[in-house]
């Protein structure tokens, strides 16, 4: 089935213009085309110079985000038979500086990235000649759904705060730092604490929900930041009652 | 001018790349290293990898099955060397990996669990549900952030290898960001860029596996492997090639064609059990063959009408309903993802339309176990590499562990050799960006165009590929693919790119990768030409047998002034004699 629709696309193209612009393009499409789909069809039969990323089509290499009728979206897993609008917007991620047409800059993310240690922080040192640590299955669940970040910055665009102030660490790093906090393995919340509990941290949040809501893979960062707020207040409330030694649980 | 240095410089920032890159930090921390990707680390395309990696850890299991089920799944091509170093160090991978925090699925009892795969004798493939190439890349990545001496050049474009007195001594790449050609200096290089599957038209590989490192160094004068071997997987969706994991029947999924017949029995890969049988699914047997067999089954049951019609490509059903959904959330969940969202069946009620489609590539860089090639200061590791231990045909779970133990051994390799030789010099490094800088201008931008188009020729290549060096063979066709890339090679010179912005600019790194893909589209063509024999994913109608007397070799494909010239060297057999691939017998 073919069927129309016309793509009103942001560009902006800073060699040549000062100002970004939409352009709009109608388009033939099929019933299974992807809005990605539409976006490949007029770059590579309409106009060359319409730039945006795109890789693996299918939901997990976290480049193709923009917003699409104004919200934040995977544009591989959004079907463009879904919008019944006479026109498709789509436009760069918000929250973010524009590079060029849709193409965001995501140096912030990199960048914080590192901050909160999101890698494994033994708890005890063990050589590959240990073999594996244990983790049950139930260990494994425990920490399994904030691993599931893309870093596809849906969470960011969404986010209302970040959009305020992008000095706030934002959802898909601090769930990051969830994800190895309640790792059985790990023994590093301490040593992520000062990064996680800052001014520009977890108590940023507030619990608006909308990283939770965009997401498109399930991991629920709102629900991570909440868990981190408890688990440091803990801490920080142990702390005063038994000054020495009694954060790290 | 300015003009960057490290000791070692990887390409590429996938699974092998990051993996390269950690052992240098951790093993020389001393030694300056960088990686550059035309994509952010995270995006490469070891991240779709679904079912897992191969490694000996039951204590039912050995290296020596591990090993023989490797080499007589590439049917008998495989360097047994290169196999001996991959089976012994696989599993001191994946607990490194562990240790790292990769997210393995565990058993009850929170040891590691493994699960069947294709050609395997026995359950040895690590996993983490079928998102185990997204948790492996994304350990990878975030245990790369650790190390402050890895520096990455994130969406750079290499255009080409610096080779001066014999060396490879860095490469030149356009920051994509802002157009900027710069040379970055190197004692040593690895080439990490994965595969091109890309060069076909329908293909589970994502849009930036388009031979890029392979293209590099054939235009470098280093001989590309084995070419002629292209992997179709049996499983990918109609219409998107999206991969549906070879787990779906490593956990028990059946495939039936349009007469709900299991028809694998009709093709020499042993005889169905009962769905509820204990023994099902049997190892190398049936839906567990390698994918080679499978693909070629699925190719003669549409030719006896046996396939489902559609106009986004015919197709035969996956059936996993038997699993129930309980099993299907915990072991595959992302097969039921992938198919309610793209083709709009959920496998827990209905079975899944499924057909061939490209998937990998056997052949690649010239590479000895070290990842050495050719080329002083020029190693390459994973997918773009050929060590080889893959062979004729690659065993599902494989790879993941090859990126790995090889991506090890290449930086171990790139490190001992940089540190024999000194840096290259400023001036060679200048001049190297100044003359890429001038070549592009003068050819990808200052053509009259001739009405080319970039996805015209891509389209045509990827056309040509499919016709002549599909899943089956024979030497008219290819010759005729062969003419018709020498033909799109001539088009791509007058291919003028009409985006002149320096800003982020996909038209010219399209343009880039099509002639990367032009150079590997041609290594695929003449080497399956000159191999006037069958033999693993390599199929030739014309010549329908396994020729050991004369094609128990690599082919060695180099780049020619007109045509390639093809060379051959000998297969390293061990101790596993060359024999029969038997499947679902004995």
């Amino acid at each position: 089935m073919v069927d129309r629709a016309i793509l009103e696309v942001y560009r902006y193209l800073p060699d040549e213009e000062t100002e970004s612009r939409f352009q709009s393009y109608e388009i033939a499409y099929q019933d299974d085309w992807v809005v990605l789909d539409a976006l490949n069809y007029v770059k590579a039969e309409v106009d060359s110079t319409l730039s945006f990323r795109w890789s693996c089509r299918m939901g997990v290499c976290g480049s193709c985000g923009m917003m699409v009728n104004g919200e934040p979206k995977l544009t591989c897993e959004t079907f463009v038979r879904d919008y019944d609008t006479e026109t498709i917007k789509i436009e760069p991620l918000a929250h973010f500086p524009v590079i060029r047409d849709l193409v965001i800059n995501m140096d912030d993310f990199m960048e914080k990235l590192p901050t909160v240690s999101p890698w494994l922080i033994p708890d005890e040192e063990r050589s590959v000649e240990d073999g594996e640590f244990l983790q049950t299955p139930a260990q494994v669940a425990h920490y399994q759904r904030f691993s599931m970040c893309i870093n596809c910055m849906l969470c960011y665009s969404a986010c209302p705060v970040y959009g305020l102030d992008s000095s706030f660490t934002g959802p898909a790093v601090l769930a990051l730092a969830e994800r190895y906090n309640l790792d059985s393995r790990d023994g590093g919340k301490k040593e992520r604490a000062d990064a996680i509990t800052a001014h520009e941290g977890i108590w940023e949040c507030t619990y608006v929900g909308e990283c939770t809501q965009v997401c498109p893979k399930g991991v629920d960062p709102a629900g991570a930041i909440q868990m981190l707020k408890l688990s440091y207040s803990l801490d920080w409330a142990k702390s005063l009652v038994m000054p020495k030694g009694g954060g790290g649980a | 001018m300015e003009t960057l240095q490290h000791d070692v410089l990887i390409v590429g920032g996938g699974g092998a790349g990051l993996r390269a890159a950690i052992a240098v930090a951790e093993e020389h921390p001393a030694t300056s290293v960088g990686v550059i990707s035309k994509v952010y680390p995270m995006r490469s395309h070891t991240v779709s990898a679904e079912g897992g990696a191969a490694a000996v850890i039951s204590s039912t299991d050995s290296l020596e099955d591990h090993a023989y089920d490797t080499i007589s799944g590439s049917d008998w091509l495989a360097d047994q060397d290169a196999v001996e170093v991959l089976v012994e160090n696989a599993a001191a991978e994946m607990l490194q990996l562990e240790h790292w925090g990769c997210p393995w699925s565990r058993e009850p009892d929170g040891h590691i669990s493994v699960r069947p795969f294709g050609g395997m004798k026995l359950e040895r493939t690590w996993f983490a549900a079928d998102k185990t190439g997204f948790h492996l890349l994304h350990t990878l990545f975030q245990t790369s952030l650790k190390y402050d001496e890895i520096f990455r050049y994130d969406e750079w474009f290499v255009t080409s290898l610096i080779v001066e007195d014999g060396r490879c001594q860095g490469v030149t790449a356009i920051e994509i960001r802002t157009g900027k050609m710069l040379s970055i200096g190197a004692k040593s290089v690895i080439l990490c860029t994965g595969g091109a599957g890309r060069v076909y038209p329908f293909t589970t590989n994502g849009s930036i596996k388009t031979g890029d490192g392979m293209a590099l160094a054939y235009q470098a004068g280093v001989a590309l492997k084995d070419m002629e071997f292209v992997q179709y997987h049996p499983t990918g969706l109609p219409g998107t090639g999206i991969l549906i994991t070879e787990a779906a029947r490593g956990e028990g999924g059946i495939l039936v064609n349009n007469e709900g017949r299991r028809y694998l029995q009709d093709y020499d890969l042993g005889q169905p059990l009962d769905l509820n049988d204990p023994d099902h699914p049997q190892k190398r047997t049936m839906e567990l063959g390698p994918r080679d067999r499978l693909s070629q089954a699925f190719i003669h049951e549409r030719q006896a009408g046996r396939t489902f019609e559609d106009p986004a490509g015919d197709y035969v059903l996956l059936d996993i309903r038997h699993l129930g959904e309980r099993e299907i959330d915990r072991k595959i969940p992302m097969v039921r993802e992938l198919a309610v969202r793209y083709v709009g069946i959920d496998p827990v009620y209905e079975p899944i339309p499924v057909r061939t489609v490209v998937h990998y590539m056997m052949g690649g860089i010239d590479t000895d176990t070290d990842g050495a090639t050719s080329l002083p200061g020029l190693f390459a590791a994973g997918e773009c590499a050929c060590v080889s231990v893959n062979g004729a045909n690659r065993l599902g779970s494989n790879s993941l562990t090859e990126i790995l133990v090889f991506g090890v051994r290449a930086a171990l390799a790139a490190v001992s050799q940089a540190v024999e030789v000194s840096s290259p010099s400023d001036q060679l490094l200048e001049q190297s960006a100044i003359s890429e800088e001038r070549r592009l201008e003068s050819t990808l931008f200052r053509r009259d165009g001739g009405g080319e188009t970039l996805s015209g020729i891509r389209s045509d290549l990827q056309e040509t590929l499919e016709e002549g060096a599909g899943i089956f063979r024979d030497e008219p066709t290819l010759r005729r693919t062969c003419a018709t890339i020498a033909e799109l090679k001539s088009r791509y010179e007058k291919l003028s790119v009409g985006d002149t912005s320096k800003t982020f600019n996909t038209e010219l790194v399209s343009a880039l990768e099509l002639g990367a893909m032009l150079e590997v589209g041609e290594a695929i063509a003449h080497s399956a030409l000159a191999r006037t024999e069958s033999r693993g994913s390599h199929q030739r109608t014309d010549h329908p047998h396994r020729d050991d007397d004369h094609f128990l070799k690599h082919t060695l494909v180099h780049r020619g002034e007109g045509d390639p010239t093809i060379g051959y060297k000998d297969v390293t057999i061990t101790r596993w004699p060359v024999g029969e691939r038997v499947y679902g017998r004995g």
